[in-house]
């Protein structure tokens, strides 16, 4: 017996399931109130999906409201926040949208198929915006690395990543990898993907045009991650795994190849009039969304939705989580010429509906109305919390205990140093990543300019001029746990700085915030700060949020993981032929550190070797980190620079190792004056890079530092005729004077081991 | 209605890496005394009417060119009815 | 009047964006051709581009055999049309039985991309006209079937009649019999090389420009060709 809207109306006090599927009594109550009825079963089916927190926001609403509110004015931003992703113009006619999203939980329960559909999902929310895709990175974060469940976690969700992507024919240029006991029990996978058009190709997710057509097409319909969204990203795992065992999503790329290739075709040939991909909460999002964002009706016969499986019932057509499916609004006149483009690329389509003025979603079930909403209701005007939060009792106690000398003791002789560099590089945090990325494509399309190791990935746009955007994600969630506030700070400036090394303007930002539950006073507490941090620091750099991500609910019972506020910097570079490298290559170049360097240790990578997390993180400063970025670009511009390198997890030592091994030539450096080698090498200051310049570049170079205000000083020379001197005759080799040398071999070894000997080779 | 399955696995000579990686895991998890392992695949064909004659000839051909590479794979055909 | 080689898109293939451009580059017009056409337009050579024709279902290769360009593909190699299968590409030659043996899974068992070291073994062939025996360049490996197999008797005629186009140096990246990267068919004008020539075009893109010789080396035998 189907439950009507009639039989809704008939049967008032019908007991309905809203507990189970994860609504609250007063949310329940909202919805009798917006229908003046008892929802039917699909109707309760469509809000128990589309108020979850992961479709929602509910909790997070009014604190991202922020990167709105403060957001600094820019001529750059096409679309806003709100769309399916941010559109920034780079110039020439060109635009390109970007975003990153989580896909957290999916990845703890199938490790393959949830990083899988994680790049699937964001590869949608890029074309629906009328783009093609060029480019994924993946910041990943894991507990630890010789953890049993990470050995389960990593290397699946590494092939899941590869799997997909590869197929899709999208280069890899980048990403983080992270090893941390907080992220036991709760991996991040967080997925990112840039596209690009020309400014006449933006689309968006509006139905427009009563009578217009409403078009599914793509893979069909089956009973995939059922409940999934509403399930599994608002409940944590208790201490023996998943609560609940759900349908997971499983992926086809090949699907996903031909619906790009399909999409792109049938909007470059102007067919449609706007466009959705469907994500978490499946048909339900994308009808009420196109629906609310158009004329605001919508008539949808939900019988006619192909299926994989005929057994499903309408609620959970609607929930359903299929991967690999698009929902288009199309003129009458210009279906044909849809539907034979479709065809063309084998990818199936239907007409499920049409756009209508009522105001109202209203879905049939072979003649029978089984939904009749509002669907601003359903899509954007969702419970909205305020969720109560208060500081952490031991945050006072954590930022006092710092890592001073007395309380962590350094080393302070030669061997100590030189053995707490080795330590550093070979540590799974700064260990060589190649074991991960090799699996992964970076040359497909080929117009990769920069990927990882480099500081930030690189695209090359526009074939004839060389106009290119470079992005970088970054996050360090111990400095945030010290200071939610500060550490979404450090993360943006880190992202910015990176971006700039590489010789690219920062213009936009995207942001994956992942934290514990909302429901815990605390952590909303972190959450109202990182945010709050993020959006001062943007009107600060003058750099917008164009959106993002929240992931929610990453805890085992009670305790949370660190906050994570990932956020993504994307900038442009006018000719990809001037990027600045990380590797040097000229015999006699002068190396140079850029910006000072104190004493800060809390929340470093030196002091989480020793176990320690304490004391406040690093300073940030705008307006040197400003500088700075205007400096890297001018120089790179200019061709004053041959290379470049960022300097923050483990400082100057680990900067200085993976550039020589980059370049696989070797270098002599000193500790400049006036300060301690082990706070040189190691301390984490921020607003520092590491510029490799020409001799005959040199004077152009430090008098425009010196002009601007930047502080450059000179601690090395680029040399490949060390080894004789310093005993490795026909050896690449670091030295640093009066401390140590080491050959390139022996860093690369370390260096390049951790990773296999972890994970299998 | 008849059912057709095909079993595909590669010749004996062609290294199988997946079904060295299974016959590991099934030896860590205490099963003793696996000599060997290979992998394949199966493919269930369900038909309207019988197998027979021309019919039968063509799934026979197509089992040995399309469900399987006769340069690295060998095939079963059963019917069953 | 320059040289026109034929890209085929298969549903699924990647790379033919980017054998178009080092075609471009090598000096030729690359000329798209569709799966479903049976018709290379008049193209004086065939590139079978990499990527993962029909998602790699049933075997990679297996399905795109059977496409309608395929079969006047195969006709025309057999009269002597110079084809170059890269990666999938090679696949597909061998599923064809344009070239011997097969493609299998990579023995570690993982998808690889790297800047690949290799041997060219033979320039006797339309595709390596432009290299000498012996030379070794760099260009990028991405795949993971990438290892070839084929009965000893083949592998002892394909190295007795110089048809081992390519070898992998340094290392075996893919458990490939006697390290073998690409072969020719008896008339050398089919070629099918696992790595990526057309990754290996632009120094600012690949790991060298040691690609553009494929390209440039089939010019030289075709007539007209500036």
């Amino acid at each position: 017996m189907i439950d009507s809207v009639d039989t809704a109306k008939k049967n008032p006090d019908t007991s309905q399931p809203w507990a189970e599927l994860g609504l609250k009594q007063d949310e329940y109550e909202s919805i009798k109130q917006i229908l003046g009825r008892r929802p039917t079963s699909s109707e309760l089916a469509m809000y128990s999906v589309m108020w979850s927190e992961h479709c929602s926001y509910k909790s997070s609403k009014v604190h991202l409201r922020q990167f709105a509110d403060k957001a600094p004015k820019t001529d750059a931003l096409l679309v806003g926040i709100g769309e399916n992703a941010g559109v920034v113009d780079i110039g020439a006619g060109w635009a390109v949208t970007f975003k990153v999203e989580s896909h957290n939980h999916p990845s703890y329960v199938e490790p393959y198929q949830g990083a899988a559909t994680g790049v699937g999902g964001i590869v949608r929310d890029i074309i629906s915006m009328g783009a093609r895709p060029i480019a994924v990175m993946d910041p990943l974060r894991f507990g630890p690395a010789d953890a049993p469940d990470t050995r389960r976690v990593l290397p699946g969700v590494v092939a899941g990543i590869g799997g997909y992507g590869n197929c899709l024919g999208l280069p890899n240029i980048g990403g983080e990898l992270v090893f941390d006991e907080s992220y036991a029990g709760n991996p991040l996978v967080n997925a990112l993907c840039i596209g690009s058009m020309k400014h006449e190709d933006i689309h968006l997710a509006s139905a427009k045009g009563v009578g217009n057509l409403v078009v599914l097409y793509g893979a069909r319909t089956g009973g995939d991650g059922i409940g999934g969204v509403s399930v599994l990203a608002s409940e944590t795992f208790d201490a023996d795994g998943p609560a609940k065992r759900p349908s997971v999503q499983v992926g086809d790329p090949f699907m996903e190849k031909l619906l790009i290739e399909a999409t792109l075709e049938v909007l470059h040939a102007g067919l449609v009039e706007g466009i959705q991909d469907l994500g978490g909460a499946g048909i339900s999002c994308a009808t009420s969304e196109l629906a609310s964002n158009g004329e605001g009706g919508m008539h949808v016969y939900l019988d006619r939705v192909p299926l994989r499986d005929a057994s499903l019932s309408p609620e959970e057509i609607l929930m359903s989580e299929s991967q690999e499916r698009m929902c288009a609004v199309v003129t009458p006149e210009k279906i044909d010429k849809f539907m034979a483009l479709c065809k063309k690329w084998d990818v199936e389509a239907v007409v499920i509906g049409e756009v209508t003025d009522t105001g109202r979603l209203v879905i049939e079930w072979h003649g029978e109305m089984i939904v009749d909403v509002p669907p601003r209701s359903v899509a954007h005007d969702g419970p909205v919390y305020e969720r109560p939060f208060h500081r952490p009792s031991w945050q006072d106690t954590l930022q006092a205990d710092a890592p001073t000398p007395e309380r962590l003791p350094r080393p302070s002789t030669p061997e100590g140093i030189k053995q707490t560099l080795m330590d550093l590089i070979a540590s799974p945090n700064l260990a060589s990543k190649s074991w991960v990325t090799s699996q992964y494509d970076r040359y497909v399309m080929g117009n990769t300019v920069l990927a990882q190791p480099e500081d930030a990935g690189m695209i090359r746009i526009d074939e004839e001029t060389g106009l290119g955007v470079a992005i970088s994600t970054d996050c360090n969630s111990r400095f945030a746990k010290l200071d939610p506030y500060a550490g979404a700070q450090l993360a943006l400036v880190e992202s910015y700085r990176n971006i700039s090394v590489a010789g690219a303007k920062p213009l936009a930002v995207t942001n994956c915030l992942n934290f514990g539950s909302p429901e815990d006073p605390e952590v909303m507490w972190q959450f109202s700060q990182a945010t709050t941090g993020l959006a001062d620091a943007c009107r600060e750099l003058g750099i917008p949020v164009t959106g993002g991500n929240v992931s929610f609910y990453n805890q085992t019972g009670d305790t949370a993981i660190n906050p994570t506020p990932v956020v993504g910097v994307l900038g442009v570079i006018d000719d990809v032929d001037r990027r600045t490298p990380m590797a040097w290559d000229e015999d006699g170049d002068l190396i140079y550190i850029l910006g000072e360097t104190f004493d800060e240790f809390a929340g470093s990578e030196w002091a989480h070797l020793q176990g320690h997390l304490g004391g406040l993180p690093p300073k940030v400063n705008f307006s040197m980190e400003r500088l700075l970025s205007e400096i890297m670009v001018a120089a790179s511009r200019d061709g004053m620079i041959t290379a470049a390198h960022d300097v923050s997890d483990g400082g100057v030592g680990v900067a200085i190792t993976e550039m020589a091994l980059r370049a696989n030539k070797g270098a002599r450096f000193w500790i400049p004056d006036n300060i301690d080698p082990f706070v040189f090498l190691f301390s984490e200051s921020t607003a520092r890079a590491i510029a490799v310049i020409a001799r005959t570049e040199e004077l152009r170079f430090t008098e425009m530092c010196a002009a601007r205000g930047m502080s450059a000083t000179r601690f090395g020379v680029v040399d490949s005729g060390l080894g004789a001197d310093s005993g490795y005759p026909g050896e690449q080799v670091i030295v640093v004077d009066s401390l140590f040398t080491f050959t390139l071999e022996a860093l690369r070894e370390a260096n390049e081991a951790t990773l296999p000997a972890l994970f299998g080779g | 209605m008849a059912r057709v399955v095909v079993n595909v696995a590669l010749k004996p000579e062609i290294l199988d890496p997946q079904g060295r990686a299974v016959q590991g895991a099934l030896g860590r998890l205490g099963l003793t005394g696996v000599s060997d392992v290979r992998q394949g695949k199966q493919f269930i064909i369900d038909l309207e009417g019988e197998l027979e004659g021309d019919r039968a000839e063509l799934m026979e051909k197509l089992a040995g060119e399309l469900l399987s590479n006769p340069v690295i794979e060998d095939f079963t055909l059963t019917v069953e009815n | 009047m320059s040289a026109r080689i034929g890209v085929v898109t298969f549903p699924g293939s990647l790379d033919d964006a980017d054998a178009a451009r080092a075609i471009r580059i090598a000096g030729a017009t690359p000329v798209a051709l569709w799966h479903g056409d049976a018709n290379l337009q008049n193209v004086d050579a065939v590139v079978l581009p990499g990527g993962f024709s029909y998602g790699d279902y049933l075997r990679c290769g297996a399905i795109a055999k059977f496409a309608p360009v395929m079969s006047l593909i195969i006709e025309k190699a057999q009269a002597g049309l110079p084809v170059l299968g890269i990666c999938n590409g090679f696949q597909i030659l061998c599923e064809s039985h344009l070239l011997p043996g097969a493609l299998t899974r990579n023995d570690h068992q993982h998808f690889i991309c790297v800047d690949q070291k290799l041997q060219i073994e033979s320039n006797e062939t339309l595709w390596t006209r432009d290299f000498v025996p012996g030379q070794q360049i760099v260009i990028p490996l991405k795949n993971g079937e990438g290892g070839y197999v084929a009965s000893e008797a083949t592998l002892d005629e394909l190295f007795s009649e110089n048809r081992v186009v390519a070898t992998y140096v340094g290392n075996n990246p893919n458990g490939s019999y006697r390290n073998i990267a690409g072969i020719s068919n008896k008339a050398g004008n089919v070629v099918g090389l696992m790595p990526h020539p057309e990754h290996a075009v632009e120094a600012l893109t690949g790991p060298s420009t040691d690609g553009i010789p494929f390209f440039t080396s089939v010019l030289k035998s075709l007539v007209g060709a500036t």
